[in-house]
Parts: structure tokens; C-alpha cells; sequence
């Protein structure tokens, strides 16, 4: 399939845990080992509790659209995917918020809600690359 | 022990200016923009080029780049670049330096050729961005400030009608400025009828993207003086910075770098959010001046309320309305005025109270 998005870039070293756990289907999320925080996105020191130790969770894919809007044109130009389509904000069960899209559902103000249930789908881009994306709860 | 209201009142804004020309400027390079606004705005002040020993500006250019074009060798300068507010958050800046005697007088240059793009080099990609936005299709402006939008509406109950006001209100205060880009009126429904864009925002919920330069030139109070003009006293002034990336903003409905950088400025001042004849909102976005205005703790409805493009430019405007200058949009009897911008999505403010009485 061609790839109709841009590639994350660049791809950080911080950030390795998250892109390697994408391959197998898995949200990673790093988690202070010192107050428990989890935390979006990845930095070597806790911004809540300002530590270094950093572990990794697998969270749910579990989470809510926190905020949306629907693209009817591209704002960058390797984004190719047919207008409309749904910018999304997801806030994770787990509580960080991540930007993303929403798909499998009508890009449609009228039908989309704040806060309707999402839950992750793993879009693989490249050998290297696996995107997650959400769609709404349950489909 | 150090208190925040030694810095009120000992500097003043002398000299406002634009570039020569505003609009759509293919023939001038983005340089060009900041040295007619400087060369403008120390002669609206009745000074000499060679009079500059500090130089403040934001974005692509350093502070060197602006004095090497100019032909001054600063020996004070500052680059904060924090977004739109930097030009307001480095009058601050500019009135602290001042005071300590590291500069005598500060000009802060904006120059941007962001309509037709002549000398700007390509925006880099952070680590940010780049790797958790653009392969979403993120990217400029409008689609953060969607997020915000939509949130707002969903919290508050918000309506595309009330957003489509705040756009009319603007284009009827800029049909006032002989030197704004668009003037002709528009209505809620020209707005809602627009192209859409990204909803919630068609094409007119958004800024206006212009060829500009401005600039503004302070000193020390003593010194105002036997400046040109009548000289306009910072009294209070605040900056605040809160987050850059969306996703880690508290709440996507109130901007804490505004409430921080108000209450900053009306604590120096010695004044409340109701005590002003004439406020400056400097905003991209149709959402931008209420959100704001809630953070600052003031209320809705506010009669001399309209937006201004890009940071510089309310200081200018407030600067003119204290000084009496501006004809027929001139608000009757302003003492007080209050400058409040944003950077990025909310993510960084600035804040002044300005007064043309000590
Ligand atoms: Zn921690």
C-alpha cells in the first residue's frame, strides 16, 4: 500500500520503547518509577515529579476523543489521505492525552462527540513504522 | 529584596511605526520589513538610528542579524522567541534592562514576509512535531486551534454563531484602520458560508496572513522626555509561559499562561481587569479573544475590545489610542490600556498595562 502520510521525524532515541512496542501491537507509555505518573510524551525525567527513572507500561488502547476537528484539505503535503477525515485528541485511560485520528467512523461534526469512547487500531505504515490510530469503542 | 512594582513606570514607550507597506509584498525581503519599521518608529520617537544600544526581536532573525542590517552594534540583546506575544513579553524585558542601565534604548523589531515567504527560510520540525503531529496531519495553526475550539464548545456550549461574531466584530473594527488588509464587512453568515477549512473554522475564522513589520522604541522615563511624542508609561507588565505542544495543555479552555501573565501585570500596576478604557487582544483565531479574556478574569462583552495581528501590533495601536493619533477609531478619554497576547496555542502570554499619565 502506498504510504499516504507522513513518517514520524525525526524518530527519537527517548522515544524507542514507544515505536519498537508499535511493531507487535502494543501501546507503550513511559511511567515514573518514582510517583507512578504516566506520562505523554517520552523524556528521560519525570515532568511531574522531575526524576530519571522511566519505565514502560502497555496501556488499554482504551480512551476517550478529548477534542476533534474534521480536515477538508491537507495541511502538510505528504498527508494524502482523502479529505474529510478526523484530527483527533485522545485522552488514554491511562491519562496522558495523544494527537491522532479517528477512522472507521463518518467524518461528520454533527455525528462526532467529545468524550465518546475510542480504542486504539494499530495502521502499519513501513517494516519500521506502525501508527496508532482510534476508532470509536466497540466496532 | 526585590519588588515588582520598582519596575513600574521607569520606562516609556516612545516610538511606534510599521514597515512603509502592509499587505502583500512580493518585492521585500523579510529584513527589509524589520528596518523600515526601526528606521520608522526612531523617527516617530525623534531619535537617531545611532541611539539604539539594545535590540529585542522574535523569529527567524536574531538580534544580531537586525543591528548588523541596521548598522548598530547593540550592547544588550534578546531573542526570546515565544511565539506572537515575544514582541509584548520583550517590553518587559525591554523596561528591565532599561532600568538596570544595560541599554539606554531599546527598540523591539517584528519583520515577517509570512504572505509571500521573500527571505524566510523552511520551518524545521522539532522532535515534537514532527514525530507525534505531522504523521496525523497536524501541522499549522488551525488544526491546534480546532482542538481548543471544539473542547470549548463541547465544556461551555459554545456555537459556531458566537465564533462567526468575534470574526465580524474584527472586520468591523479593521474597517475603521485605513491600514488593515481586509476591510470590506462581512456577516455571521459570510463566515459560516465560507470554505470550510478544518471545522470548526472556515476560511474567515482564521488569521489573516500579511507581509508586515513593526517596531516600538523605549527609554527611561527621564529621558522620554525630550523624546518627539508624548511618552506612554509601562505600568505593569507579565509574561507566562505554559506548554508548546497541545496534548500537554491543562485544560484546553483556559490559558494559564494568560492568567499567570495578568495577574502579574495588574499586581505591578496597581489596577483591576475593570479599570481600563481601552484593551488590545492580539489573536489568530476566533476563539482566541474569548478564552483570553477568561483567563484574564474580565468579563464578556467588553465595548472596545477588537484583534490585532501579530504581537507587535496592539502595542502600536495602544500606543497611538494613549497618544490620541488614531482619528476616527480613536476610544474618547484612554488613560489605561491593557496589551494581552499569545503565543503558539495559549501556550505562552504576554501582558501590559500601559498609561499615558505616571
Ligand atoms: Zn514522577
Amino acid at each position: 500500500m502506498e504510504i499516504d502520510r507522513p513518517l514520524p521525524n525525526p524518530m527519537t532515541p527517548e522515544a524507542k520503547p514507544f515505536w519498537d512496542g508499535l511493531r507487535e501491537q502494543k501501546l507503550m507509555l513511559p511511567k515514573c518509577q518514582a510517583c507512578g505518573h504516566v506520562f505523554w510524551y517520552p523524556r528521560v525525567a519525570c515532568p511531574k515529579c522531575h526524576t530519571r527513572g522511566i519505565g514502560w507500561i502497555q496501556a488499554s488502547g482504551r480512551g476517550t476523543l478529548h477534542a476533534f476537528e474534521v480536515g477538508y484539505q491537507a495541511f502538510n503535503k505528504a498527508f494524502k489521505v482523502e479529505p474529510p477525515y478526523v484530527l483527533a485528541m485522545i485522552e488514554l485511560a491511562e491519562g496522558p492525552r495523544m494527537l491522532s485520528n479517528l477512522i472507521n467512523v463518518e467524518a461528520d461534526p454533527r455525528t462526532l462527540k467529545c468524550d465518546m469512547p475510542v480504542e486504539v487500531v494499530f495502521s502499519k505504515l513501513t517494516d519500521e513504522v506502525t501508527l496508532p490510530l482510534f476508532q470509536p469503542a466497540g466496532r | 529584596m526585590a519588588n515588582l512594582r520598582d519596575l513600574s513606570n521607569v520606562a516609556c514607550i516612545v516610538g511606534v511605526d510599521e514597515s512603509d507597506e502592509m499587505g502583500t509584498l512580493p518585492h521585500k525581503s523579510q529584513l527589509s520589513l524589520h528596518v523600515e519599521a526601526v528606521t520608522n518608529a526612531v523617527r516617530d520617537a525623534g531619535l537617531k538610528i545611532s541611539d539604539i544600544d539594545g535590540i529585542f526581536t522574535a523569529g527567524q532573525h536574531s538580534p544580531a542579524t537586525i543591528g548588523e542590517a541596521l548598522g548598530v552594534m547593540p550592547r544588550y540583546v534578546d531573542g526570546t522567541t515565544v511565539g506572537g506575544c515575544s514582541f509584548i513579553i520583550m517590553v518587559g524585558h525591554a523596561v528591565a534592562a532599561l532600568h538596570h542601565g544595560l541599554c539606554d534604548v531599546a527598540v523591539i523589531s517584528h519583520g515577517e514576509s509570512g504572505r509571500s515567504q521573500v527571505g524566510v527560510s523552511p520551518r524545521r520540525d522539532t522532535a515534537i512535531p514532527g514525530q507525534f503531529e505531522a504523521p496525523f496531519g497536524f501541522g499549522p495553526a488551525p488544526t491546534m486551534f480546532g482542538l481548543i475550539t471544539t473542547r470549548h464548545m463541547h465544556r461551555y456550549g459554545t456555537t459556531l454563531e458566537q465564533w462567526a461574531q468575534v470574526a465580524v466584530s474584527t472586520r468591523q473594527w479593521a474597517a475603521l484602520n485605513p491600514k488593515a488588509l481586509r476591510r470590506e464587512p462581512i456577516t455571521v453568515a459570510d463566515v459560516l458560508k465560507a470554505r470550510p477549512v478544518v471545522w470548526p473554522f472556515t476560511v474567515l475564522n482564521i488569521c489573516l496572513v500579511t507581509d508586515a513589520g513593526g517596531a516600538v522604541v523605549l527609554t527611561r522615563a527621564d529621558r522620554a522626555k525630550d523624546c518627539a511624542k508624548k511618552p506612554v508609561y509601562v505600568r505593569g507588565l507579565g509574561e507566562g509561559a505554559e506548554h508548546v505542544s497541545l496534548t500537554q495543555m491543562k485544560d484546553l479552555t483556559f490559558s494559564e499562561a494568560t492568567r499567570i501573565s495578568g495577574e502579574k501585570a495588574f499586581r505591578m500596576a496597581g489596577v483591576g481587569p475593570g479599570d481600563f478604557q481601552h484593551i488590545m487582544l492580539y489573536d489568530a483565531f476566533t476563539s482566541g479573544p474569548p478564552i483570553m479574556l477568561e483567563s484574564l478574569g474580565l468579563a464578556k462583552g467588553l465595548s472596545y475590545t477588537h484583534s490585532g495581528m501579530y504581537g507587535i501590533f496592539p502595542i502600536i495601536e495602544a500606543t497611538r489610542q494613549l497618544r490620541g493619533e488614531c482619528n476616527q477609531r480613536q476610544v474618547p478619554n484612554v488613560k489605561l490600556s491593557l496589551v494581552n497576547g499569545m503565543g503558539g496555542m495559549l501556550s505562552a502570554a504576554g501582558t501590559l498595562v500601559l498609561s499615558n499619565e505616571r
